[in-house]
C-alpha cells in the first residue's frame, strides 16, 4: 500500500519535472528539473530493487554530468526571446519527431514482449536476497567482459579526443612551471644583507 | 497500520541522529574557536557561560534574529533553495554509517556508494548559491568551489574503490567487520596511502582550509555565500560543519575500524576495554580527525587555486591508481592479516 503511494508521488514528480524541463524559461531551471527528475527515476529503480543502477544514475548523471551541464549553462548569456523565435516553424517537424520515436519505442517493447505484470509487486523476494552489485560484477566481467573493456576503450578514446580538439597551445600567456616553483630553495629567493646596527644619536 | 508504525520508528531513528548532530555542530563551531585560540596562545571565547560553553547557543540565536536579505535581481527561489540543497546531502549521508555494531539506520548493500552519491550531490548548494545571488563574488567562489570539489571527488571515489576491495563488500556495517582487530588490523595499515589521499580530498572536499579558497577573503570576499545573512548564511555554516563531522565518520568507518576499539582481540588489553561501548570509540576517531581539521587550519597557509588542482589530478589521482593496483595483488596473494 504504503510502496504504491511512494511509487505514484515519485512517478508524478518525475514527470512534472519532466515537463518543466522542456517549458521552463529560465536555462538553469530547466538543468535543475532535469536533475529533478534523475533523481526521481533513481528512486524508482530503488523501488524495483536495482539498487546500483539508481545509486549509479545519482553518482554519475547528478553528481558529475549535470554540474557540468549547469556550469555551461550559468556561463551562457542565452536569450530566450531568440531562442523562442523559430517556435511554431520548427513544430510540425518537432511533432513529427516526437511521434516516430513513440512509435519506436512501443514496437521495441512489444517486439521484446516485455511484461509490466512483474512491476506490480514492488518486492520480489527472490531479488532482495542476493546482492545485486555482486550479480552485476560476475556478469559484466565474465559473459560480457569483451564489450565491457570494448565500451571502456571507447569512452577513452572520445576523452583522449576532445581533449585533443579543444586543446591549443597560445603563445604569449605566462605559463607557471610548477616544477621549477617546487623545487626553488631558499638560496635562489632570498638575499641576506648585512647592515650596521642604527646608531641612537645619528644626525 | 503497521507499515505506519514502522515509518514512525525510522523518523524516530532520524531524529535521535540528527539532534545530537546538530548539537554536535554547534559544539564544534566552539571547539574549534577555543583550540586555534589555544594554539595562537589567546583564550578563545570565555564571556557566555561556564569558560563560554554557551556561546554557540549565543551565536545561533544571534543569527535566528538577523534579518535574511534577498538581493535585488537575485533569482528568489533559487536563492532559498541553494542552503537547503547545501545541507541535505551532508544529512542524508549519516542514513547508512554504522555507528556501533548494528546501530544503523539503513544497513543497505550498496551504502558506500549512496554515500558516494550523496556526497557528489553537496556541490548543487554552493553553486546555486553562487550563481542565484547574482553577484560576481558569489559566481566566483562558486566556480571555484564547484570545479574543486568536483575534482577531488574523483580521487576520494578512488580511494574509497580501495576500502571496498579490500573489504569485498559496499556495504558499511560489512567494511567495518572486516576490520576486526586491535589497531593494526584497521585498513589504515595497507591502505595508508589511500587513507592520506582520502584524507587530502575530504579537507579539499570540505572547503576547509588549505584548500577554501571557494572563500578567499583576501580575493573574492567570502566566496558564494557572500550574499547570504542570518539563518541562510548559517545554515551553509552548518551544512560545512556537518560535513566535516561526515567526511570524519566515513574515515572511521573506513580506515579506522569503526566501533572497534584499538585493543579488540588482545590477550590482556582486549577485555579490559571490553565495556567501552563501540559508539565510544567512533565519537572518539571522528573527534581525532576533527581536530586534524582544527590543525590543519591553525598550520597551513592557503593554497594557489593552480596548485589545487595540480595537486588534485596530477599527484592524489595517479597515486590512487597505483595502489588500486597493489591492493588488487594484495588481496589476490591473501597479504598479511587484512586479507
Amino acid at each position: 500500500m504504503i510502496e504504491k503511494v511512494i511509487f505514484y508521488v515519485f512517478a508524478g514528480i518525475l514527470l512534472a519535472a519532466a515537463l518543466l524541463v522542456i517549458t521552463a524559461r529560465n536555462p538553469v531551471h530547466s538543468a535543475l528539473s532535469l536533475v529533478l527528475v534523475f533523481f526521481t527515476s533513481a528512486a524508482l529503480w530503488l523501488m524495483a530493487e536495482a539498487e546500483f543502477l539508481g545509486i549509479a544514475l545519482v553518482l554519475v548523471y547528478v553528481g558529475a554530468v549535470m554540474v557540468l551541464f549547469l556550469f555551461v549553462v550559468m556561463m551562457l548569456d542565452i536569450n530566450i526571446a531568440v531562442m523562442r523565435e523559430g517556435f511554431s516553424r520548427y513544430l510540425p517537424l518537432g511533432a513529427l519527431v516526437a511521434v516516430v520515436m513513440v512509435l519506436q519505442m512501443l514496437l521495441v517493447i512489444g517486439a521484446a514482449g516485455v511484461d509490466f505484470s512483474g512491476f506490480a509487486e514492488a518486492t520480489n523476494p527472490a531479488l532482495s536476497e542476493t546482492n545485486n552489485i555482486r550479480m552485476l560484477g560476475n556478469v559484466l566481467y565474465t559473459v560480457y567482459v569483451y564489450p565491457f573493456e570494448l565500451a571502456a576503450m571507447v569512452l577513452l578514446l572520445a576523452i583522449i579526443a576532445a581533449i585533443m580538439l579543444t586543446l591549443r597551445r597560445r603563445g604569449g600567456t605566462r605559463h607557471q612551471d610548477i616544477n621549477k616553483q617546487v623545487r626553488t630553495t631558499k638560496a635562489d629567493r632570498l638575499r641576506m644583507v648585512r647592515m650596521a646596527s642604527e646608531q641612537k644619536n645619528e644626525q | 497500520m503497521s507499515e505506519l508504525i514502522e515509518l514512525a520508528w525510522i523518523v524516530a531513528k532520524i531524529v535521535a541522529l540528527v539532534v545530537p548532530l546538530f548539537v554536535a555542530v554547534a559544539y564544534m563551531t566552539y571547539a574549534e574557536r577555543k583550540v586555534i585560540s589555544a594554539m595562537q596562545l589567546r583564550r578563545g571565547p570565555n564571556r557566555v557561560g561556564w569558560h563560554g560553553l554557551l556561546q554557540p547557543i549565543a551565536d545561533a540565536l544571534k543569527l535566528l534574529m538577523k534579518e535574511v536579505v534577498l538581493p535585488q535581481n537575485a533569482n528568489r527561489f533559487l536563492f532559498v533553495l541553494a542552503p537547503m540543497l547545501a545541507i541535505m546531502p551532508a544529512l542524508a549521508a549519516w542514513a547508512v554509517l554504522p555507528l556501533g555494531d548494528g546501530i544503523v539506520i539503513a544497513d543497505i548493500n550498496a551504502g558506500l556508494l549512496y554515500v558516494l552519491a550523496m556526497t557528489s550531490m553537496g556541490v548543487y548548494g554552493i553553486i546555486l548559491a553562487g550563481w542565484a545571488s547574482n553577484s560576481k563574488y558569489a559566481l566566483l567562489g562558486a566556480m571555484r568551489a564547484g570545479a574543486q570539489v568536483v575534482s577531488y571527488e574523483i580521487a576520494m571515489g578512488f580511494a574509497l574503490v580501495g576500502v571496498l576491495m579490500a573489504a569485498g563488500s559496499l556495504n558499511m556495517s560489512e567494511i567495518v567487520q572486516a576490520q576486526a582487530g586491535p589497531i593494526w588490523n584497521w585498513f589504515w595499515l595497507p591502505l595508508l596511502p589511500l587513507f592520506v589521499v582520502y584524507w587530502i580530498s575530504g579537507v579539499a572536499e570540505t572547503n576547509r582550509l588549505p584548500f577554501d579558497v571557494a572563500e578567499g577573503e583576501s580575493e573574492i570576499v567570502a566566496g558564494f555565500h557572500v550574499e547570504y545573512s542570518g539563518m541562510a548564511f548559517a545554515i551553509f555554516f552548518l551544512a560545512e560543519y556537518a560535513n566535516m563531522i561526515l567526511i570524519s565518520g566515513l574515515a572511521a568507518v573506513m580506515f579506522l575500524g569503526g566501533w572497534y576499539s584499538p585493543f579488540h582481540g588482545l590477550p590482556v588489553l582486549g577485555p579490559m576495554f571490553d565495556w567501552v561501548p563501540g559508539i565510544i570509540w567512533f565519537c572518539l576517531k571522528i573527534c581525532l580527525f576533527l581536530f586534524l581539521y582544527i590543525w590543519f587550519r591553525a598550520t597551513f597557509p592557503r593554497y594557489r587555486y593552480d596548485q589545487i588542482m595540480r595537486l588534485g589530478w596530477k599527484v592524489l589521482i595517479p597515486v590512487t591508481v597505483v595502489w588500486l593496483i597493489v591492493v588488487a595483488g594484495m588481496v589476490l596473494t591473501g597479504f598479511g592479516p587484512w586479507f
